[in-house]
């Protein structure tokens, strides 16, 4: 402690130091402005894309487009009601599936796994998070066509595809916010004499309750912009379907990418359909992560 | 040393021959069957004993300070107590802990039920972040899957928190949650929870060490009431709070860094802090080393 007490006045350093200060000075510039550089440069794309959706998108978000599929139109007009509804059904099944899988399976990692079993799930929900969508495709394009016959397709074809896709996002995500439950409140609930089951019932999963629901949305956004599965499996068509499990089903991502493939004469009506189309799918990711957002922050657990 | 020793000697004076709470008791006398009694126990973190050869009787309703220096095993001790050692991966017990006669590792004895009839207070306060302050100290209850009546609820959620002088702090406020208290509120509230589930034994791994003097000593107030009417084992680096607030102590100490603890001296807290029996107790407890 006392050599500390007191430096020697020979060796105190002058408060100002022109020189170096300036270098300092000028470090600090370079730095922020390549860090605000780089920002600019990641946003730029987002705005333009922003930009173009909502210029060109516009002009067709009417009534007709929410309330009309394209069943017998030719050229201008017509909506995309089938697409959106096909979009919300399949969704709707894709999280119907994946999340109870997803989410049990990151509770028994979290919670229960031992030895290498679990390690073993582990490594294959790794690889199916870098699965190409176009296989889960494949995938659920052979199991349905095994079982009811080749070419099946359905809006359940493709949440099977789809699920296939959001599990691992869940359970990765899932996992992530259960490891951030303090062993200390385990613990607290084991010493007051609760069997396992209601530790992770009463105790982890209330805890984390808000996490979960952003670990759930985040697999949402993940599958909603999906189409190279869909268009495989579940396939495109003008008409309305509200039946998943028989015959072609349109989704957005598709219905964009049909609108823009098969131009029919009027051209520009297609290309106006497709933007539009594109439009409400971001606003539709969007509202899924404002809701992911204003679910947690309802369910957090409150501190006063 | 763990926290200011200066204020809590300010607040009340260190007098080693007297601890401060009241009354004395005769030397523990092994009695048939002791509420909790240690044969030759050892734990293991992944085949690397903490502790080894534990044999001791703890007697009832009395406060009984485990003391050492750091990593001599003592919060290894009280969580095997529980059978909470077990939850940490690859962790092993050897030897016989016996409550009321009857080995908690026995064949077919399930932790479950042993905790609950063992509570314990951690070291850092954990209320449940998800529950209210009621909630909190019901939590033994709920988590049990016992049914409540809703006065039957009521009522042991006053007497708990009354137990752990609480109530007068919270009593406007019940359905708030927990995590908004204070820290020693906290931790009064962790202790209240203990009560509230009716244990025989309460476990406290180092229940002050994270507070502040003013609640510390609300703390050990707390336990010179709640040693009429439960077994009270607590692990302390703070050896005036040892003298001020426990019955018998047990000193623990590893010969070498790597070496398992062992318990080196258990006797009268006043026989343990005068008159220590063995050269390491009277080392360690005047600061010789620890």
């Amino acid at each position: 402690m006392t050599a500390l007490a007191a430096a020697p006045l020979a060796i105190r350093a002058p408060l100002a130091r022109e020189r170096l200060s300036r270098r300092r000075r000028w470090t600090e510039k370079v730095a922020a402005a390549s860090l605000g550089v780089a920002c600019l440069a990641a946003l730029l794309p987002l705005g333009s894309l922003i930009w173009t959706v909502l210029s060109r998108g516009l002009a067709r978000l009417d009534t007709t487009f929410f309330t009309q599929s394209l069943r017998g139109v030719v050229g201008a007009g017509g909506g995309a009601l089938h697409a959106i509804v096909g979009t919300a059904l399949i969704t709707v099944l894709t999280a119907l599936i994946a999340v109870p899988v997803g989410l049990l399976t990151a509770v028994y990692l979290v919670e229960y796994g031992r030895g290498w079993f679990p390690r073993a799930v582990t490594f294959l929900v790794d690889v199916m998070t870098g699965l190409p969508s176009i296989v889960a495709g494949l995938f659920a394009y052979a199991v349905f066509s095994l079982i009811l016959g080749p070419g099946a397709r359905s809006g359940l074809a493709g949440a099977v595809a789809l699920s296939l896709l959001m599990t691992p996002v869940v359970v990765k995500a899932g996992e992530e916010m259960l490891r951030l439950v303090p062993t200390d409140l385990r613990e607290a609930a084991l010493g007051l004499g609760a069997p396992t089951y209601r530790v992770v019932l009463k105790v982890v999963l209330p805890t984390a309750r808000s996490g979960l629901i952003s670990a759930v949305m985040l697999g949402l956004a993940r599958i909603v912009g999906e189409t190279a599965p869909l268009l495989l499996v579940a396939g495109f068509t003008d008409s309305m379907n509200y039946d998943p499990l028989h015959n072609r089903m349109a989704t957005l991502p598709v219905y964009i990418y049909s609108q823009w493939q098969n131009k029919g004469t009027d051209a520009a009506a297609y290309d106006a359909r497709a933007w539009t189309a594109a439009l409400v799918l971001i606003v539709f990711v969007l509202a899924i992560h404002l809701l992911a957002r204003l679910a947690g922050r309802l369910l957090a657990p409150k501190t006063r | 040393m763990t926290q200011q020793p200066l204020t809590l000697e300010q607040l009340e004076p260190l007098e080693l021959q007297a601890p401060v709470v009241a009354p004395r008791r005769p030397s523990p006398a092994p009695t048939a069957t002791p509420p909790l009694r240690m044969t030759d126990f050892s734990a293991s973190y992944a085949g690397r004993p903490a502790v080894a050869g534990v044999t001791l009787d703890i007697p009832a309703q009395s406060v009984t300070a485990f003391i050492g220096p750091s990593g001599c095993g003592k919060s290894t001790l009280l969580r095997s107590i529980n059978r909470l050692h077990e939850t940490i991966p690859q962790a092993t017990t050897a030897g016989r802990i016996e409550l009321h006669g009857e080995d908690v590792y026995g064949p077919g004895v399930d932790p479950v039920v042993v905790r609950q009839r063992v509570g314990m207070v951690f070291q850092r306060a954990n209320p449940f972040p998800a529950m209210s302050i009621r909630d909190n100290v019901l939590a033994g209850a709920k988590l049990r899957r016992q049914r409540l009546s809703k006065t039957a609820a009521a009522e042991l959620a006053e007497s708990a928190l009354r137990a752990a002088n609480l109530w007068d702090e919270v009593k406007d406020r019940l359905r708030q949650p927990g995590a908004g208290l204070s820290g020693g509120q906290q931790q009064r509230l962790c202790i209240a929870r203990a009560i509230a589930a009716q244990p025989e034994i309460i476990l406290m791994d180092e229940p002050c060490s994270a507070l502040d003097p003013i609640s510390t000593l609300a703390i050990e107030e707390l336990m010179a009431t709640l040693r009429r009417d439960y077994t009270v084992v607590i692990v302390t680096h703070n050896m005036q709070q040892a003298a001020r607030i426990s019955d018998q102590t047990a000193f623990f100490s590893a010969s070498a860094l790597r070496q398992p603890g062992r318990l080196i001296e258990y006797d009268d807290t006043t026989t343990v802090f005068s008159h220590p029996g063995e050269q390491a107790t009277a080392d360690y407890i005047a600061g010789r080393f620890g």
